[in-house]
């Protein structure tokens, strides 16, 4: 039920028209279920067909609809309208080039998140006759936690860190690296410290904690890269233990 | 990539935000009781003058206030880089030079108890 309307400041952006971005106003029904990507699909389908936004599952499941909402890092799917007062502000996610409108460029997220092989490199491979890698459900448990990242780079806008280092691998990279690091069917951990230990990995962190906090998913990257750092500098003492001993 | 010699300040620097966290606020409640004139029973001069008269509380009492030192040099290193001062080298030689000065004067202080 519309019990009043609410103002939707959206920043728009055309690269083939406009030289900057600008902000636009809609006035949008206010539905008490309603999340803020209700009031941007409403807009799409009777305001203004030329509006511009990532989105699928309405969920936050895929990680899509990652919008800066009132300047916070938020899913427009998981963000309630009745949560704020009578204006929203919507804009691009932080820290990442405007495509157009609120789709934002994800390509340095995507080649960082290659960089850390985010996938099973097998200690030994085994022929499928075999049968399957097996896991107890207590060797599950510590790495499930930080397999739930969906890729929606809220922690990368939330990072004061990316913001002034771009170079940064970031919160969700290292943390899916993690992930993979502390699977029991995992044995890549030595290719992905190339990346996550170099001085563009997890030592540009300085433990802000603001990834963890604006987390949807809950995965908790902070806590997660200081574990990165502890496990890093064991390696590194053990390292050049082992080069004196020789 | 080549990895990161980062261990050698950030190893140090975590004990000691492990160390300050514990310690710290006990010895500043501590400090300001006895500022207060309430000196606990087990805490007056001559107690304290003999505990640190033992070698094995002089290293104790030096790791707290080392490993303290070069904490708050490396945590106002990362402030300073936050703040938007980004000579980084010149900034981390001066604290940590002054986290260094800070250990060796304890160094003497415990040496001459």
């Amino acid at each position: 039920m519309t019990d009043r309307s609410i103002e939707l400041e959206v920043l728009r952006y055309n690269p083939e028209t406009d030289s900057e971005p600008y902000w636009q106003r809609y006035s949008v029904p206010h539905h008490h279920e309603w999340v803020v990507l209700d009031a941007l699909n409403h807009i799409k389908e009777n305001i203004d067909p030329t509006l511009n936004y990532r989105w699928s599952c309405h969920m936050a499941v895929c990680g899509s609809c990652g919008m800066m909402i009132n300047g916070s890092p938020k899913l427009a799917c998981k963000s309630f309208m009745r949560d704020y007062e009578n204006l929203i502000r919507v804009e691009p996610l932080a820290h990442f080039p405007i495509e157009r409108d609120l789709v934002t460029g994800m390509d340095d997220f995507v080649s960082k998140l290659a960089r850390v092989k985010p996938y099973l490199i097998p200690k030994q491979d085994k022929p499928v006759e075999e049968g399957e890698y097996r896991q107890t459900p207590a060797e599950l448990k510590r790495y499930k936690q930080y397999s739930m990242c969906i890729n929606c780079m809220i922690c990368y806008s939330a990072c004061p860190e990316y913001g002034l280092i771009p170079k940064f691998l970031g919160p969700a990279a290292i943390t899916l690296a993690h992930r993979y690091n502390l699977d029991s069917r995992d044995g890549g951990r030595e290719q992905r410290q190339e990346e996550v230990a170099s001085g563009e990995g997890v030592w540009e962190c300085t433990f802000v904690g603001a990834c963890s906090e604006a987390c949807p998913k809950h995965v908790d990257p902070a806590g997660a890269l200081q574990q990165v750092k502890i496990a890093s500098t064991i390696d590194w003492f053990k390292e050049q233990l082992s080069s004196w001993l020789k | 990539m080549a990895k990161s010699n980062k261990p050698i300040v950030w190893g140090p620097f975590a004990a000691g935000g492990t160390v300050t966290a514990f310690v710290t606020p006990v010895l500043i409640l501590l400090t300001l009781l006895a500022a207060l004139g309430h000196v606990p029973d087990g805490l007056t001069y001559e107690g304290m003058h003999g505990f640190a008269s033992h070698w094995l509380a002089k290293l104790a009492i030096f790791a707290v206030i080392t490993l303290s030192l070069w904490s708050s040099a490396h945590r106002l290193r990362s402030t300073f880089f936050d703040f938007g001062l980004r000579r980084d080298k010149q900034i981390a030689t001066i604290v940590y030079f002054m986290a260094i000065i800070g250990a060796l004067a304890s160094l003497m202080f415990l040496y001459c108890i």
